[in-house]
């Protein structure tokens, strides 16, 4: 019957490397990916916040959209892009520098959050954006995205024919000096095309750890020669899905189809960060009245970092307030190994998410003890550049 | 003293009327790192295949059953400091509870080395 199922998977251009370095291959989005490699999902973790991680998310959804008819005018053309994808999230784009990449949510008409994404602005050209959709979402995603494009853009889906390499840790910018060096410039959230050795490759600084490091759109025929190349330093071990999710998980970042979904908007999930100011103001996004009533308070649940004692609390755990009444649930949680206990995300009213706040969760039935924390539970550590005067 | 095994790869050591329970080599492999572990009580009364522990890793839990039935009698304490001793040494320092066995008929009717052997395969 597994093997049915894998026949059904799709395989990224790394798999033959995944099985040769002992990868464990399960099924994930629809490919067939490692969830650990023979070391472990705690040692692969330590390894990529101490040094440097190689991670394959070919299983994502990078695309470009790319004005039909620019007029030459980059800023007027960026302007047009923009005006394209706009409706459909609630990030300014129009405001993005070139280089400059946007964490943002694509969203429904009742503002509850279809996806979260990255939608940045091409460092070369107006009218162009780089946007990185997730996997599970991604046929959705650029359907919606390809309907608001009409004839006036092209929708270009990059995954399939490339493959996306994710490299994180304090680490990576040191050995991403030895195969592009000018990406070593590029600030946390910017991207830009370099050249190695005679291919193109697309580096942005960014990534799902909380570490500084760096997402490398490769061709799939050049796949394999930058995952060895990246691996031959002795600084990066190849890390599985299971470390990416437990690192994701210690730096406070939502996993799409668990922390979000549909019914969640962007203020529930603590990440009004990401609807901008412009578009507030302009309240001009879908599902714009619940999500500013919600931003002035109208809210009934939201998202919060907990500590569990005991056993980790995993997703769908109620959580309980400190009389025993349920109050909400848990939706991503595990064991944080640089922590070395159990954390979790979850929902709960804003009566109960003050940091501090004793709570509890029920595992298996029994109730165990619990506290409101600030998330990220590990400090970020991106790099960022000092602001031009 | 004869080691036998379950199909959910559980391992039973027997020392007279006493086993001695915990999981497979093959099994803390399959489940990776060990980082919790929830120990039955001592004197609590399971029948063979009831769920007696729960052994998490980083990424999810799972439930170890009785391979007989019996009385808990001692359960690995170290463990709750130390849950990565079951993927040190699954067979001797990670062993997880020790259990009077009621009915020394069950313990036939588990696996042997060889049949586990092959089921491991």
């Amino acid at each position: 019957m597994a093997q049915s199922t894998a026949e059904t998977l799709k395989t990224t251009p790394l798999v033959e490397r995944h099985i040769a370095a002992g990868g464990r291959m399960v099924p994930f989005g629809g490919y067939n990916l490692p969830v650990q490699y023979p070391t472990g999902i705690m040692t692969e973790h330590k390894w990529t916040r101490d040094y440097a991680g190689l991670f394959d998310v070919s299983h994502m959804g990078p695309s470009f959209l790319v004005l039909n008819n620019p007029s030459g005018d980059a800023e007027a053309d960026h302007a047009a892009i923009a005006a394209i994808i706009e409706p459909l999230i609630c990030g300014d784009i129009a405001g993005l520098k070139p280089g400059q990449i946007r964490y943002t949510l694509l969203l429904n008409e009742t503002g509850g959050a279809l996806d979260d994404l990255m939608v940045g602005r091409s460092p070369l050209f107006g009218g162009a954006l780089y946007i990185v959709v997730n996997a599970g979402t991604k046929d959705g995603d650029f359907a919606r995205i390809a309907a608001a494009a009409g004839d006036k853009a092209k929708l270009t889906r990059a995954d399939g024919d490339n493959a996306l390499l994710a490299l994180q840790g304090p680490e990576a910018v040191n050995v991403m000096a030895h195969i592009a060096p000018g990406a070593v410039d590029l600030g946390f959230m910017q991207y830009a095309p370099f050249e190695w050795g005679g291919e193109k490759l697309i580096i942005a600084r960014s990534g799902y750890t909380g570490e500084d490091g760096f997402e490398i759109l490769v061709s799939a025929g050049n796949a394999t020669k930058l995952w060895d190349a990246l691996l031959a330093d002795d600084r990066v071990k190849p890390i599985g899905l299971g470390a990416r999710d437990s690192l994701r998980l210690e730096a406070g970042l939502p996993l799409y189809g668990h922390d979000l979904n549909e019914t969640i908007s962007p203020i529930e999930a603590g990440l009004g960060f990401a609807v901008s100011k412009r578009r507030r103001e302009a309240a001009d996004f879908p599902g714009a009245n619940r999500i500013l009533a919600e931003r002035e308070g109208g809210l009934s649940r939201v998202r919060v970092g907990l500590i569990v004692e005991g056993a980790p609390a995993r997703e769908g755990a109620e959580i309980l307030d400190a009389s025993g009444a349920a109050i909400g649930v848990v939706t991503s949680g595990g064991f944080a190994p640089s922590l070395g206990k159990a954390i979790a995300l979850g929902f709960v009213p804003p009566s109960h998410a003050a940091n501090g706040t004793p709570l509890q969760v029920s595992v298996r039935g029994r109730s165990q003890s619990a506290q409101v924390v600030e998330t990220p539970f590990v400090p970020h550590r991106y790099f960022r550049k000092p602001k031009a005067s | 003293m004869t080691t036998k095994f379950t199909p959910d790869h559980e391992y039973i050591r027997v020392e007279g009327a006493t086993g001695i329970v915990g999981i497979t080599p093959y099994a803390q492999d399959a489940l990776g790192d060990i980082v919790f572990v929830e120990l039955p009580s001592v004197g609590k009364v399971l029948k063979k295949g009831d769920e007696a522990a729960v052994v998490e890793s980083v990424k999810a839990a799972s439930e170890i059953y009785a391979p007989v039935s019996g009385t808990v009698t001692e359960v690995n304490d170290a463990l709750t400091g130390n849950p990565g001793l079951i993927n040190s040494d699954p067979e001797n320092e990670g062993w997880i509870y020790k259990i009077a066995i009621a009915d020394a008929g069950e313990i036939d009717s588990l696996l042997d080395d060889a049949a586990y052997a092959e089921l491991t395969q």
